[in-house]
């Protein structure tokens, strides 16, 4: 039987009955084994009850997005298996048709499911988790203890999954091993319920695996396992991060809570506030004050931040860095779920004319560059500056072995002051930036005012003024755009002479870099892919230099309109020829994406919606 | 070693300033920098963060760090300012309409956090700068001669906000008694936690009924303003632990905060010495070069996702 190398283990079920931790301790076990794993999660906006799953995709190399097919589904409840068809508007029909043909579906035994008329090209396994677990647990001598021990029915499934998909038990239930504490006090029982979890499939499967992944082996250190979210919280601490304020969203908060979590051990000051006014506001106080500031939200705090952005421009606070982890808008919109609609509200953050920057990281790599970076840049060009990340980000997990967080450039805080008796703190200078002084510094007191101002920071009317001052600030957007080199801005991945040239940015970069490769192993297309990493000051040459060579120009992006494509025509004048988006709050799958860049390929259309409306 | 002294002059500036002959503002600004100099901290660690309009303007006219924020914004851009450096003696400004209005979802939030700052409101019950529109402390049924008609929104009671929104130092000044308000200003820059100030303050140009003159007045032999310290009226909570006089002194204070009309009581209402916000994290006062977050290993909490 050959091996296989790439497959999607899925578990769904209500929220908040335990699939997290459920999905992420068996990804993490596989991940330390020696597999490569991206996996994601689809959530309602809900605490408990409403469907939930996650998907795990495993594989011996690195992906980058997910596959929508599922070849081993654990349901722990009816309805990820047959759909909501108790709401008056069912909103989907269940995963059964994600399966592929022989897949496998597990499910907990103790339902009572009739699935007359549903495929029959699958195999459907009922376990008694509970069951197996008290069996487990009577035979070590600890049957007292089920209520308490139940999350274990956890390792049950995990041992069932093991066996469905063809990973080696004992290598399993090697993850088990090397804890400290309680999780060392429970490994053999653990190792057990995995075993009895196993066998059972095994039993009903004939003792023939269905699915039987590439072994691998075992890696020395293992890798990480890691969302963008974490990745983001740790670039800022490296960068020096003093300063965090947020107000509770979705699905900006797991950033937050991370920090927070982490704040007296890293003598990082965090502040739930009021709300997102209030954050900003706070944030531009403390980076004014000298502190690294930074403030995380999404599209609905962004919207209240607006005027809080000019405040930090005009004022040329250094800083806060804003990470915006958007999720499909307008208004409240679809807040568990992911959307790239916020980049052009995010160009132009609220009236009058500003100075800032925007960045927008690709995956795991980028985001720790980025993130870490981009303080430097605030301090150094005194203005706040964007994060654009999403809801996708903030989810999904990607094993990478490790985050570089020693490699990165020294932290710049700019152009700082040396007292003269005469200080000015918005002196006009050739480079347009003045040196900074910070309060309690002796002989460096300054006013700053959110009216226009003089040099000395007092307010003034006089136009003359008001002309040196706006080409100063507007100025420091040049400034940065000669200063940061062109490597940071855009990454053109593939061969320079490809028949097609692919254009997006942010979180779809992986699903672009991998269904180029099939497209060219399947298809003998010769494709290239031009990621836009900074939005603001955007790369004019160099993006132009690109798109002029370009035979033929597809954009892939994750909102209704195409708002880089915009971007592109309004800064080159180019027009990219055709726009693939995708807006139901659900990122690319590998076969949307495929599919929509075929179907491009093989016609004229000019824009080209996806959806295959998955849960 | 030199001990400095500083005089209110050394908190001047020579800015040209914009507000109106006889507006009540100039009183407070002497006040507050009579105030700086009775507590003798050197300008460069004073920070004075202020909102929009004419009071906003006020951190110009002072020699000490100065951030003339947004529209209701002084007190997080404040509260940012001194958990940034717990070091700077940090005071914020800003009108009725700033602080109770646009402001109001930060001045209670302010209290509940405790941090140590001081927070002067210039309440005179009018937006001036926009001519003469009825603030939030504009009493109902009044209408100065700037209102289209007479004020149909209720007025709040800043002091009784300030109490129940955990405001460890609250009290109230009148902007022409300078020698009474510079030493209740000095009073709040020394108290540890959040101390709100509300000055009553007259506006020459669009208040034509809280007048110099009405604030003066003697009724029955009285004086319209009086102040508490000229009574037996306690705001000390002398026990914090204890949560029966908390309570109390809370409400004795908001009760008092009611007197309104022909006596009008001026001074401290409430004061109680509880831990800060810095305190409870820790921060003591390291100003950012202190702290050890410019140069983390972070190789624990990256290895706790392998």
């Amino acid at each position: 039987m050959a091996y296989n190398s790439d497959l999607t283990w899925m578990l769904g079920g209500p929220q908040g009955g335990g699939i997290n931790s459920a999905a992420e301790s068996f990804a993490k076990a596989l991940a330390r084994a020696g597999y490569r794993i991206y996996m994601n999660i689809e959530f309602h906006s809900n605490i408990q009850g409403e469907h939930s799953y996650y998907k795990v995709r495993i594989s011996d190399r690195d992906k980058g997005n997910l596959s929508e097919k599922a070849h081993v589904l654990v349901s722990l409840d009816e309805e990820t298996l047959l759909g909501n068809t108790h709401n008056e508007w069912p909103s989907h029909h269940g995963h059964l048709s994600e399966m592929v043909e022989g897949g496998v579906v597990i499910y907990d035994g103790a339902l009572k499911l009739n699935l007359t008329g549903q495929r029959r090209d699958i195999h459907y396994i009922p376990v008694p988790f509970d069951d197996l677990l008290r069996k487990v647990l009577v035979e070590a001598g600890r049957g007292s203890e089920f209520n308490a021990l139940r999350v274990m029915t956890n390792s049950v499934a995990g041992g069932a999954s093991a066996a469905a998909l063809g990973v080696d038990l004992a290598l399993y239930q090697e993850s088990f091993r090397g804890g400290t504490g309680r999780r060392a006090a429970l490994a053999e029982l653990n190792a057990k319920a995995a075993e009895a979890g196993y066998s059972y499939v095994m039993e009903a499967l004939n003792n023939q695996h269905i699915f039987q992944l590439v072994p691998v082996k075992r890696p020395e250190t293992p890798p990480l396992l890691m969302r963008g979210i974490n990745a983001v919280a740790l670039a800022k601490l490296k960068a020096g991060l003093g300063f965090q304020t947020y107000y509770p969203i979705s699905p900006a908060t797991d950033e937050n809570v991370y920090l927070e979590a982490n704040a007296r051990s890293q003598d990082l000051t965090v502040v739930q506030v009021e709300d997102e006014v209030s954050a900003i506001n706070m944030a531009v106080g403390a980076a004014h004050a000298g502190l690294r500031s930074s403030t995380s939200t999404s599209g609905p705090g962004f919207s209240l931040m607006a005027e809080g952005m000019g405040f930090a421009s005009l004022t040329e606070s250094g800083g806060p860095v804003l990470f915006l982890w958007m999720r499909g808008g307008p208004s409240t919109g679809l807040p568990t779920r992911s959307e790239q609609a916020d980049l052009k509200f995010s160009l132009q953050p609220g009236h009058g004319e500003f100075s800032h920057i925007v960045v927008a990281p690709g995956d795991l790599r980028d985001i720790v560059e980025d993130s870490y970076e981009v303080f430097n840049w605030a301090d150094r060009y005194q203005l706040p500056a964007v994060v654009l990340v999403d809801k996708k980000m903030a989810s999904f997990f990607q094993t990478i072995d490790d985050l570089g967080l020693n490699n990165l450039p020294p932290i710049d805080r700019g152009e700082l002051f040396t007292p003269n008796g005469n200080y000015l703190r918005y002196q006009f200078t050739d480079s347009g930036i003045s040196p900074r002084s910070f309060p309690g510094q002796e002989g460096g007191v300054f006013w700053t005012t959110t009216d226009e101002h003089d040099q000395r920071g007092h307010i003034t009317e006089s136009a003359e003024n008001r002309v040196q001052m706006m080409d100063k600030r507007m100025g420091k957007l040049q400034l940065a755009a000669r200063e940061i080199p062109d490597s940071r801005k855009i990454h053109l991945f593939g061969p320079e002479n490809a028949e097609v040239t692919v254009v997006g940015w942010g979180t779809t970069k992986g699903a672009i870099l991998d269904v180029l490769e099939i497209l060219e192993r399947e298809d003998g297309v010769r494709a290239n892919f031009l990621q836009v990493r900074m939005m603001r000051p955007f790369p004019v040459e160099a993006v132009a230099r690109v798109l002029g060579r370009a035979k033929r120009t597809i954009l892939v992006e994750e909102n209704y309109s195409g708002q880089l494509g915009d971007l592109v025509r309004e800064q080159t004048g180019i027009k990219i020829g055709q726009r693939l988006v995708k807006f139901d709050g659900r990122p690319f799958s590998e076969e949307e994406l495929l599919e929509a860049l075929r179907r491009a390929l093989h016609g004229a259309e000019e824009r080209i919606a996806v959806t295959h409306l998955r849960p | 070693m030199v001990v400095q002294t500083f005089t209110a002059k050394d908190y001047k500036t020579a800015v040209h300033n914009t507000w109106c002959p006889g507006c009540g503002d100039f009183a407070i600004l002497n006040a507050l920098q009579a105030a700086l100099a009775e507590v003798q901290v050197p300008p460069h660690k004073v920070a004075v963060v202020s909102g929009i309009g004419c009071s906003g303007k006020a951190p110009h006219y002072v020699n000490a760090y100065g951030l003339h924020t947004l529209h209701g914004r002084a007190v997080p851009v404040a509260t940012g300012v001194k958990l940034a450096n717990p070091e700077l003696t940090v005071l914020a400004v800003g009108g009725d309409g700033d602080g109770y209005g646009i402001g109001a979802g930060y001045f209670v939030n302010a209290g509940r956090r405790n941090v140590d700052f001081t927070y002067l409101v210039f309440d005179n019950e009018v937006y001036g700068l926009t001519k003469g529109q009825g603030a939030p402390t504009m009493i109902k049924g009044l209408r100065t001669k700037g209102m289209a008609e007479p004020a149909i929104q209720d007025n709040i009671n800043p002091l009784a906000l300030a109490i129940s929104s955990g405001y460890t130092f609250v009290a109230r000044g009148y902007a022409l008694q300078p020698k009474s308000l510079a030493q209740l200003i000095g009073q709040a820059v020394r108290h540890r936690g959040t101390a709100f100030v509300d000055i009553l303050q007259t506006c020459p140009v669009y208040n034509d009924l809280h007048t110099k003159e009405w604030f003066g007045e003697q009724i029955g032999g009285h004086p319209r303003l009086f102040q508490l310290d000229d009574t037996d009226y306690d705001p000390m909570v002398h026990d914090p632990t204890n949560l029966e006089e908390v309570v109390a002194k809370k409400v004795q204070a908001i009760a008092k905060s009611y007197e309104w009309g022909d006596r009008i009581p001026l001074g401290v209402f409430y004061k109680i010495d509880v831990p800060t916000f810095e305190d409870q994290l820790a921060l003591g006062d390291r100003p950012p070069e202190r702290r050890n977050i410019w140069n983390r290993d972070l190789s624990a909490l990256e290895n706790s996702f392998r």
